[in-house]
């Protein structure tokens, strides 16, 4: 009998046990650590789906335009075009697996969020992600109580197994006991974003890695616009990584500025008078950069909440003051903060079919180590979207096929083992990236990062971290011009001609890269 | 610049002796964590201890860095907490860092948490059935939800140990979830696990409220999920 091989426990992986436990097939949930404690479980703002509750004449259709728009024409159109017109009942069946989701009236509240014309995105008051991963580890545990599921939840990935050009099977760590065994049977990576390929700088979770999907890549798997991460514009610096500041306390009133000449600059309601510190993300975040550089102006940026109302703070931030509070020593109802533009999310990633099968017969993708669905840029409430509804897509697409005749769990006998370079080294190589995938970008810059690249790759070894790193210096050096989250200074306007996917392999020894099929 | 001593219970494998090691370590970040400290001390090319000697890299969990999965829980000065939760500044010079104790040490403060995620599948921890969304029960879903599974009430809890019939918090707050969601038979059933596993167990001295890292509102939950007034006037009576 097959056992279908998960890598990866957040909320793409845990829809994909589910979806095969339901359909009556057996699975592995390998994870590093136990769902619990996923990246997934940080979200804060929610889910989208037009369920066309509030009152605005939603429907899938508008949702399916702005998410195409958003990600500026590079989602695969029929991908998107299943996720929203799923969307509705995937958020129905997570309300009915108990997540406790806002309402009124007897219906779930759905909020307006970035990038959307409608009010569509559901949420559970400040931990929507949370909220689904409880009630979807709940519903596997049924699963893993009647056999279906096995969990793996301190198991590293090693590499996927090929036989013909077809994947077999997973090689697995047990970070426990240090054994290595060799799973038999078609794989699901639902690994999450690259946060690890930048290390301290982002607002994801240590655990994300990111080798599995350098791994992967080394073998062979295709990826598709690697260059295109999200920048959220209020991050604070805490030890060892960035924290989110939600969207809302821009939405409630607070408001951008930088000191110059001694005076306090309001610079997004100076230069966009109508949507001001609520224009989108990526706009948002370049505007911090450019002001930083201008003569005059000092080096941070503060997000001043000090004219927020003493009801707001209690009613509709209490969380983020509490928190502010804790990491910065800043009461800030009383004092500016400190933000600074950090990498939230990784649009680009393995490439899949609307399937979310990879070019790998037998090797299937989903969650944020995919790129199908957010082309150049992603709505918030869609990844998590995405997540669920990309882990039911690839288990269904296993359900339809036949089983395949699989070992089920041998001794490793090969050689394959994780091969990272130090701490010290995986900083270098993330400091170089950032600088080279910064927010506004250029060829000068992404050369420079790449000759550094050579240099570190001669002294320290080429490890697969440092291809994967390299594949996105390279899309982006090959995207001459601006698109979604990918910002050229010396291509500042987005071409046309451009208009499709960079696509990065790792081939006989080298990295090809091509825009378009 | 401050400067910490920490002074680490480690122990190479399940089956090596414990022993203690101390560090240094030095920040001018009165933010820094004692997982702030525990990152530094592993980034370092060569990790030696006070004494100078050189030393194994240190065995800890972590994934979110900032107190919402639970991965990174320890003892800190005696107290179960997360480790990037636990500011250094607020506990004094020499800080003794150890792993929690009700579980089997894998290596240092890695230990294996797996007979808390046992019990909520021997308890049955899952709807069987579709469960009706609804505002009444929105807001105790909510907070029985938010539990990280991190073990920290379970140190603390005087009835508790791994294995054993008692799930403690871990098991009673998920379980609290369902008892606010299902209903007829369904819920009949959860009740029957929560009365055995949880109530039946604990002596309500709520010492796992105080330690919950997520503020759970550990009290309420089980007053509610008791329905009868029985937990209500038993936590009235230890007050
Ligand atoms: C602070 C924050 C706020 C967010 N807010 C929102 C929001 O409001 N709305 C929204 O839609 N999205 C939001 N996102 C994005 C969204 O949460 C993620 O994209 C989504 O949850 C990813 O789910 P996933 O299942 O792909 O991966 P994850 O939840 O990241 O899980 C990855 C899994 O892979 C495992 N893994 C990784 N590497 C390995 C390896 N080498 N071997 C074995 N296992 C491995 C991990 O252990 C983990 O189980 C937010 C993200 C962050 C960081
Ligand atoms: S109230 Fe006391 S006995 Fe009951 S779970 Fe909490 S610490 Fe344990
Ligand atoms: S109840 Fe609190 S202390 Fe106990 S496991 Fe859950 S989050 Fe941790
Ligand atoms: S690392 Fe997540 S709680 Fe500390």
């Amino acid at each position: 009998m097959e056992k279908i091989n998960i890598i990866g426990a957040g909320l793409a992986g845990l829809t994909a046990a589910i979806t095969l436990a339901k359909g009556g097939r057996h699975c592995r949930l390998i994870s590093l650590q136990p769902s619990e404690r996923a990246q997934s479980v940080l979200a804060e703002g929610g889910i989208n789906a037009a369920l066309d509750v509030m009152g605005e004449g939603d429907s899938t259709e508008y949702h399916f335009e702005d998410t195409m728009r958003g990600g500026v024409y590079l989602a695969d159109e029929t991908a998107v075009r299943r996720l929203t017109d799923a969307a509705p009942d995937t958020v129905k069946w997570l309300a009915s697996l108990g997540v406790p989701f806002n309402m009124a009236d007897g219906h779930i509240v759905q909020r307006n969020f970035g990038g959307q014309k409608k009010k569509r995105t559901a949420y559970a008051k400040s931990s929507t992600g949370k909220m689904l991963m409880t009630a979807l580890i709940d519903e596997t545990r049924k699963y893993e109580a009647a056999g279906l599921v096995e969990r793996y939840p301190h198991h590293e990935f090693v590499t996927a197994v090929t036989e013909g050009g077809e994947c077999t099977g997973a090689v697995v760590r047990d970070r426990y006991s240090g054994s290595t065994v060799l799973f038999g049977g078609r794989v699901i990576m639902c690994c999450g974003g690259l946060a690890g390929l930048f290390p301290s700088m982002t607002t994801g979770t240590t655990q994300n890695s990111g080798y599995a999907a350098a791994r992967l890549f080394e073998q062979g798997v295709r990826f598709s616009n690697a260059e295109m991460l999200q920048y959220h514009p209020t991050t604070i610096g805490i030890p060892d990584k960035r924290c989110l500041v939600t969207e809302a306390a821009r939405g409630e009133g607070g408001r951008l500025y930088i000191e110059r000449g001694g005076e306090k600059w309001y610079f997004m309601e100076e230069k966009y008078p109508e949507l001001k510190n609520l224009m989108p993300r990526d706009v948002v975040s370049r505007e911090m950069y450019f002001v930083r550089r201008e003569k005059d102006c000092g080096d941070t940026v503060f997000l001043d909440m000090t004219g927020l109302s003493q009801e707001i703070w209690q009613k509709r931030l209490p969380d983020l003051r509490a928190e502010i509070m804790h990491y910065l020593s800043i009461d800030p109802a009383k004092q500016p903060v400190p933000v600074h533009e950090g990498i939230h999310y990784f649009m680009g990633g393995i490439h899949t079919d609307a399937f979310h099968r990879t070019n790998i017969a037998g090797l299937y993708a989903a969650g944020e180590c995919t790129s199908q669905y957010h082309g150049a840029n992603r709505l918030g409430g869609n990844s998590m979207l995405g997540a669920v509804f990309g882990g039911k897509t690839a288990a269904e697409d296993i359900l339809a096929a036949a089983e395949m005749t699989a070992a089920d769990e041998t001794a490793y006998s090969g050689s394959e083992t994780v091969r990272e370079p130090t701490d010290a080294v995986k900083r270098q190589l993330g400091s170089l990236l950032y600088e080279g995938l910064g927010i506004v970008r250029s060829e000068q810059g992404i050369d420079k990062a790449l000759k550094k690249l050579d240099e570190l790759e001669a002294s320290e070894g080429v490890f697969p971290r440092m291809l994967l790193g390299r594949a996105m210096l390279l899309s982006a050096r090959e995207r001459r011009e601006s698109r979604g989250a990918h910002y050229r200074e010396d291509f500042p306007e987005k071409n046309d001609a451009l208009r499709a996917p960079t696509f990065a392999v790792y081939r006989n020894g080298r990295t090809e890269i091509k825009i378009g099929d | 610049m401050m400067t910490f001593e920490l002074d680490i219970l480690r122990q190479k494998s399940a089956q090596d002796v414990p022993y203690r090691q101390s560090f240094m370590f030095e920040t001018d970040d009165e933010n820094a964590a004692v997982s702030t400290a525990l990152t530094a001390l592993n980034a370092r090319s060569v990790l030696t201890d006070k004494n100078g000697e050189k030393a194994l890299p240190i065995s800890w969990e972590c994934s979110c860095l900032q107190k919402k999965c639970g991965a990174c829980a320890m003892v800190i000065n005696g107290v179960p907490g997360l480790a990037c939760d636990s500011k250094l500044s607020g506990l004094g010079r020499v800080i003794t860092v150890e792993p929690l104790r009700k579980f089997p040490v894998i290596a240092d403060l890695t230990v294996d948490r797996r007979a808390m995620f046992d019990a909520l599948r021997e308890m049955s921890v899952w709807a069987e059935n579709a469960v009706a969304p609804s505002e009444r029960t929105q807001d105790i879903s909510y907070e029985a939800s938010g539990c990280l599974q991190c073990g920290c009430c379970l140190e603390v809890c005087p009835n508790f140990y791994a294995g054993g019939s008692f799930a403690g918090m871990a098991g009673g707050v998920p379980l609290s979830r369902l008892i606010e969601q299902l209903s007829g038979e369904e819920r009949r059933a959860v009740m029957k696990e929560y009365r055995r596993r949880v109530y039946e167990g604990c002596g309500k001295s709520l010492a796992c409220r105080k330690i919950c890292p997520a503020g759970l509102d550990i009290e309420k939950l089980m007053v509610n999920s008791n329905g009868a007034a029985a937990w209500k006037s038993l936590f009235r009576r230890k007050r």
